[in-house]
């Protein structure tokens, strides 16, 4: 394996702009594959920022960097957002579809096989909640839900924004076991917390964010 | 594209159909409007108005633009615009999609209009219905030019520029969607002002399909 194998995302000093502020003020980043990386900060540290630049979901501005062999500068970010999986912090669906059609649109729109929707269903315990529209489900229950799109997509690289908010404590440990399974799979994983992971079975690597940088690495 | 377009077009008429806005807010609205039309114009004029098809067309253009406000409000929700934005549909299929559900919505709303304005303004029944095709484009061109602005102004405070923006663009296609009614009712050169209406459908879908992923990206 190449180092260009070896590593999904790769950022030198990338800058995110907004409107002038910046967001990310030189981010250096190194993904291995397979990995999980907690990103720790308090609010406004540029948590989100980094994991919606590596979605493609904000342009670089300055500095350099390649997510899943696509180049952030030159390269068509659609097609790297096709490759990534999202689960945003505010929830991510059509309230007024069902949740058995919010997932028969995404696995549509990604021409994946509908065969996949029942057991990503079942997989987040959500089955028996398949005709319920989404603006009836809980909090914990959107977030299992935002999992189940994930997990019909199989990206390659999963970026979850603070997905432990509303989950209760069976659906952290939940959480924990199902990331668990997709890095086994080879599966690069990206989380955003405001606190260091509890598991200590998942072994991940903690960068901690401030300032719009990355100012500190525990292995 | 054509299949995205279906994709989004089903979507956004599931996502009605459940919601039922059109029926119990848009509809309800757009028929007080042309009563309120009716009653400014008092009960001798409002029976034997040659400003019916003004009227109706008149109110369409207010029910275009809350319905162009709903279907970019749907995707505005924290965290969609983001999700769906990684499902990397192809821009010039979600603005026909768009485009077709808006079209289909502001068709099925004209009826009601129409009916309206047939009871309450007194329009010759034979003389609507042979105005019907060009309606239906004149809607089309609405619902293309509308599709265009409301991703123009879908983001944040832009959205209260939405009238402001788009009416200076509605306002060729009232003009050519009234004289082709009134054409229809009273007899006159009909198919040059519905030639006017198809140039404007045919040029606004050609530019949504051009432009549409660039405003989405901005």
């Amino acid at each position: 394996m190449d180092r260009a194998d070896t590593f999904v995302a790769r950022l030198r000093g990338a800058v995110v702009l907004a409107n002038g502020f910046p967001l990310l003020s030189g981010v250096d980043l190194e993904l291995e594959r397979g990995s999980l990386s907690v990103l720790v900060g308090a609010n406004g540290a540029g948590k989100t920022s980094l994991l919606r630049l590596l979605a493609g979901l904000h342009a670089l501005s300055d500095g350099s960097g390649t997510v899943l062999g696509l180049d952030l500068r030159g390269g068509d970010r659609r097609l790297l957002r096709r490759r990534v999986g999202w689960l945003g912090h505010e929830g991510s669906f059509y309230d007024d579809l069902s949740v058995e059609e919010n997932l028969t649109f995404a696995a549509r729109a990604l021409e994946r096989p509908l065969d996949g929707l029942e057991p990503a269903l079942e997989r987040v315990g959500l089955l028996a909640r398949r005709h319920i529209t989404t603006r009836q489900l809980s909090a914990g229950q959107r977030r299992r839900l935002g999992l189940a799109w994930l997990l019909l997509r199989r990206p390659e690289l999963w970026l979850l924004d603070e997905p432990y908010a509303s989950l209760d404590d069976e659906g952290r440990v939940f959480f924990d076991d199902l990331l668990a399974d997709v890095v086994a799979q080879g599966a690069t994983v990206v989380v955003s917390a405001h606190d260091p992971l509890r598991s200590a079975a998942l072994h991940p690597r903690t960068l901690h964010v401030a300032g719009g940088r990355i100012v500190g690495r525990d292995a | 594209m054509i299949r995205t377009a279906r994709l989004v077009a089903g979507k956004d008429l599931r996502i009605e159909l459940r919601s039922r806005v059109l029926l119990w807010q848009v509809v309800p609205f757009g028929v007080m409007a042309l009563v309120l039309s009716g009653l400014a114009l008092g009960p001798e004029r409002a029976g034997h108005s040659s400003a019916a098809p003004g009227l109706f067309y008149l109110v369409v253009v207010l029910v275009a633009l809350l319905m162009v406000n709903r279907s970019h409000a749907i995707e505005s929700t924290p965290g969609t615009r983001a999700s769906v934005a990684t499902l990397g549909l192809d821009p010039a299929g979600v603005f026909l999609g768009k485009a077709l559900a808006l079209w289909i919505e502001l068709c099925l709303s004209s009826v009601v209009l129409l009916a309206g304005s047939v009871l309450l303004l007194h329009t010759q029944l034979h003389g609507t219905l042979v105005a019907l095709p060009s309606v239906v484009v004149t809607l089309g061109a609405l619902a293309g030019a509308g599709t265009l602005y409301g991703a123009l102004t879908s983001s944040g405070s832009a959205a209260t520029l939405l009238p402001v923006l788009s009416l200076p663009a509605f306002a060729p296609l009232l003009i050519a969607g009234e004289r082709s009614f009134s054409a229809a009712l009273g007899g006159g050169p009909l198919l040059e002002w519905w030639v006017i209406s198809v140039v404007a459908l045919v040029a606004y879908l050609g530019l949504g399909i051009l432009l549409y992923g660039v405003l989405e990206e901005s």
